[in-house]
């Protein structure tokens, strides 16, 4: 059984008369482990399909299976749970909370878990450190660079050590050298085991993943997988193979 | 493959204490904002606590006031105008004599103690000045016990004096004060008994003194002066001395103390014969019965009032029953007297305590509602602000109920800093009030007042928090993750 398993998800948003298929009949397998970005152009349903992944969100129809747990079955409550114990969030817009500094940001989702103080500290402490930013725990998130303040978002999204990790375009705001690095965290991330889905519309930053899946209207348009599992599977890619890195 | 167990679904609320510091931060955050808002419940707390120590004060006082006049089985009888039906009977009224006294202790076993009483408006002089009162009575020696009077210098008049009809006098602490000077004025007290006193130019000789009478309050003060003045003795000469409020400007608590201090006794017979019989040497009193000469007869001099112990209070319309039987037969059915009870006056002040209470917690009351509204309002003025905020806490894993905790958590704080700020205020308040409006009833701030003060500002603050609390927690998460 995958980690993720979304199942004919469409969203539909009403506006008056008009009926807008944000997603259109969306299946999708994510495994333990996997590294995928979900590419597309603007206002083709990234969003919608991260935050229907992230229990952000639920469908119009279909069904999504996470971790064993169907979503669309689960209260407002263990929904809460779920995002909380087994999802992970980086944000575009970093969405540190300004009136905390950043060990307080980091400690946040732990406050909701029921972690103690001084382990909350420590945690914090920790998942700081693995992004390197312990030294600036007392900082404002506004008094940190972009890719500073994503760092810290990428510390609070481990913090409670999810199953899967949603990066919603995390280096739309930052410039070229501080997305490298920051795409460069998540690849060593990966690489520790850890399963992150990241949103885009840029190509080159797809480019770092192995299995990519484009989104189109709401549809998934074409699905490229380059790991040794997809390849054995025979997953053929539609459209012409980007390079890999 | 996924081999986790599935128990994350336990899901535990956040903690309080962190939710505590987060709201107490955000009301940090906004300092005056904040302040502003407590503004109505520090109001509303205070007026609630102020207003109950008042009323508690007056209440106190009205309760000594009324056992300094003698207590509740006490009654008064005294005269009264005819009723219309019977004005043609006017002069054949005979009014309340000494007849009535003896028919009284003889005929009616509910009244322990019968004290007859004739006033004697008088100018008192001596000492080189004069002191007018309407206080001085002739009486019986047991007027002492019936009007809780206490001696403390000298001695009352006894019967035998009573019978002789000697010009003897005890007088009380004002006439004193009058006519040879307070205490406070003299630097010490005077005691004049064995000196000579011109009762409306009669020469008598007082006999006794009564101690002063006054409210605890006044004492209180008193006491704090006399000790403040020791303390300072380098403006001694300065000190005509803190004056002994005389009390003429004083409620009806601390008039009830200046009359029974302004009281004058002397005996009944000799209050008679000096100024109301001119020659007549017939005493009268139970002793010798007048009775040869009934009613109407001017042998039988009419009494200002009298004054009944009844045996038990609970037996009091009983007990006015069979007065009122005695003397309808010894008035030949002419209803020329009226009972006069403190029950009327306790009910009075009751009454009276009620509505001061009602009417300052309604004022505290509206307080509160508007400062409700005031934190309701800024709490929804806040969510506004924060629809990211509770979007980003619900994408770490806040519940709805964490979100709804949390807002009602802030709101309840400052509606509590405001309780607590509400209070210290109310000392202030109260101290306010009672150098505004000085009177002998200090403001009484109980621990209950407070409480029950306190307790309401956190109803306030809970019901104002419940609907801003119930639309942050119903943000959708999405929404407030796009709002810019
Ligand atoms: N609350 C909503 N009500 C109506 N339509 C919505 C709503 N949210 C999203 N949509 C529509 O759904 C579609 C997909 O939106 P979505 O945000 O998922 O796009 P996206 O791929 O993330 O775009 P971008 O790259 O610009 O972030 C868009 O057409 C958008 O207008
Ligand atoms: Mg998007």
């Amino acid at each position: 059984m995958a980690l993720v398993e979304l199942r004919n998800v469409s969203k539909i948003y009403r506006l008056g008369g008009e009926e807008i298929r944000a997603l259109d009949n969306v299946s999708l397998d994510i495994e333990e482990g996997e590294f995928i970005s979900i590419i597309g152009p603007s206002g083709s349903g990234k969003s919608t399909l991260m935050h229907i992944l992230g229990c952000l969100d639920t469908p119009t129809s279909g069904t999504v299976c996470l971790d064993g747990i169907m979503i669309q079955d689960a209260s407002q409550r263990e929904l809460a749970a779920i995002r909380n114990r087994k999802i992970g969030f980086v944000f575009q817009f970093f969405n540190l909370l300004p009136k905390l500094n950043v060990l307080q940001n980091v400690e946040l989702p732990m406050i909701y878990s029921g972690v103690s103080g001084g382990e909350r500290r420590k945690r914090a402490l920790a998942a700081l450190e693995a992004v390197d930013m312990v030294n600036r725990a007392r900082h404002r998130p506004s008094q940190l660079s972009g890719g500073q303040q994503q760092r810290v978002a990428i510390a609070r999204a481990l913090v409670n050590n999810p199953r899967i990790l949603f990066a919603d375009e995390p280096t739309g705001n930052l410039d070229s050298h501080t997305g490298e690095a920051i795409l460069s965290l998540f690849r060593k991330l990966n690489e520790e085991g850890r399963t992150i889905v990241l949103v885009t519309h840029d190509p080159e930053i797809a480019a770092v993943t192995p299995r990519r899946i484009e989104i189109r209207d709401g549809r998934i348009a074409s699905k490229i997988d380059l790991t040794l599992a997809g390849l054995a599977r025979g997953s053929v890619p539609a459209s012409p193979a980007s390079p890999v890195s | 493959m996924s081999s986790q167990p599935k128990d994350i679904l336990i899901h535990s609320s956040a903690q309080f204490g962190p939710t505590l510091i987060a709201g107490l931060r955000e009301i940090w955050a906004h300092k005056f904002r904040s302040l502003l808002t407590m503004l109505g419940i520090i109001l509303g707390v205070s007026s609630l606590v102020a207003m109950s120590a008042l009323v508690k004060g007056m209440e106190k006082g009205a309760k000594e006031a009324l056992i300094a006049v003698g207590g509740l089985d006490k009654v008064r009888v005294e005269p009264q105008e005819l009723p219309v039906e019977q004005r043609h009977l006017q002069d054949q009224a005979v009014g309340i004599t000494m007849n009535d006294v003896t028919v009284i202790q003889n005929g009616a076993p509910l009244i322990t103690k019968v004290s007859p009483e004739m006033r004697v408006p008088v100018t008192a002089s001596a000492n080189g000045k004069t002191f007018r009162t309407f206080m001085c009575m002739g009486v019986w020696p047991v007027a002492l016990e019936m009007m809780e009077h206490e001696i403390e210098h000298g001695r009352m008049f006894n019967e035998i004096d009573d019978e002789m009809a000697r010009s003897v006098c005890v007088i009380g602490t004002a006439t004193r004060n009058e006519l040879w000077g307070s205490p406070e004025e003299v630097g010490k007290e005077i005691i004049p008994v064995g000196e000579t006193i011109y009762l409306n130019g009669v020469p008598f000789t007082i006999i006794g003194m009564f101690k002063h009478y006054e409210s605890e309050q006044e004492r209180k003060t008193r006491e704090l002066q006399a000790k403040q003045a020791a303390n300072s003795p380098t403006n001694q000469l300065a000190q005509t001395g803190p004056q002994r409020n005389r009390g003429h400007s004083h409620g009806r608590g601390g008039w009830a103390f200046w009359i029974k201090n302004a009281t004058i006794y002397m005996p009944l017979n000799t209050a008679y014969m000096k100024f109301r019989s001119g020659v007549s040497l017939t005493g009268f009193g139970p002793r010798s019965q007048p009775s040869s000469t009934p009613s109407g007869a001017t042998g039988d001099p009419r009494l200002s009032s009298l004054e009944l112990r009844i045996r038990n209070f609970d037996l009091l319309p009983e007990a006015l029953q069979q007065v009122r039987n005695l003397l309808m037969s010894t008035h030949k059915g002419i209803e020329d007297f009226t009972f006069r009870t403190q029950e009327e006056w306790a009910e009075a002040i009751n009454t009276f305590i009620r509505n001061a209470r009602l009417s300052g917690s309604l004022i505290a009351g509206i307080s509160l509602l508007v400062g409700g509204i005031g934190i309701m309002n800024i709490m929804l003025a806040s969510i506004s602000e924060r629809v990211r905020e509770i979007g980003i806490r619900k994408s770490v894993g806040a519940s709805n109920g964490d979100i709804f905790f949390q807002i009602l958590v802030e709101s309840t704080v400052i509606a509590m800093l405001g309780g607590f700020l509400g209070l210290g205020t109310s000392f202030g308040l109260v101290k306010l009030i009672s150098t505004i409006s000085p009177t002998d009833n200090a403001p009484i701030v109980t621990a209950t007042a407070m409480l029950i003060a306190f307790g309401f500002s956190v109803c306030v603050g809970i019901l104002a928090g419940l609907l801003p609390a119930l639309k942050a927690s119903r943000l959708n998460p999405i929404q407030a993750l796009r709002y810019e």
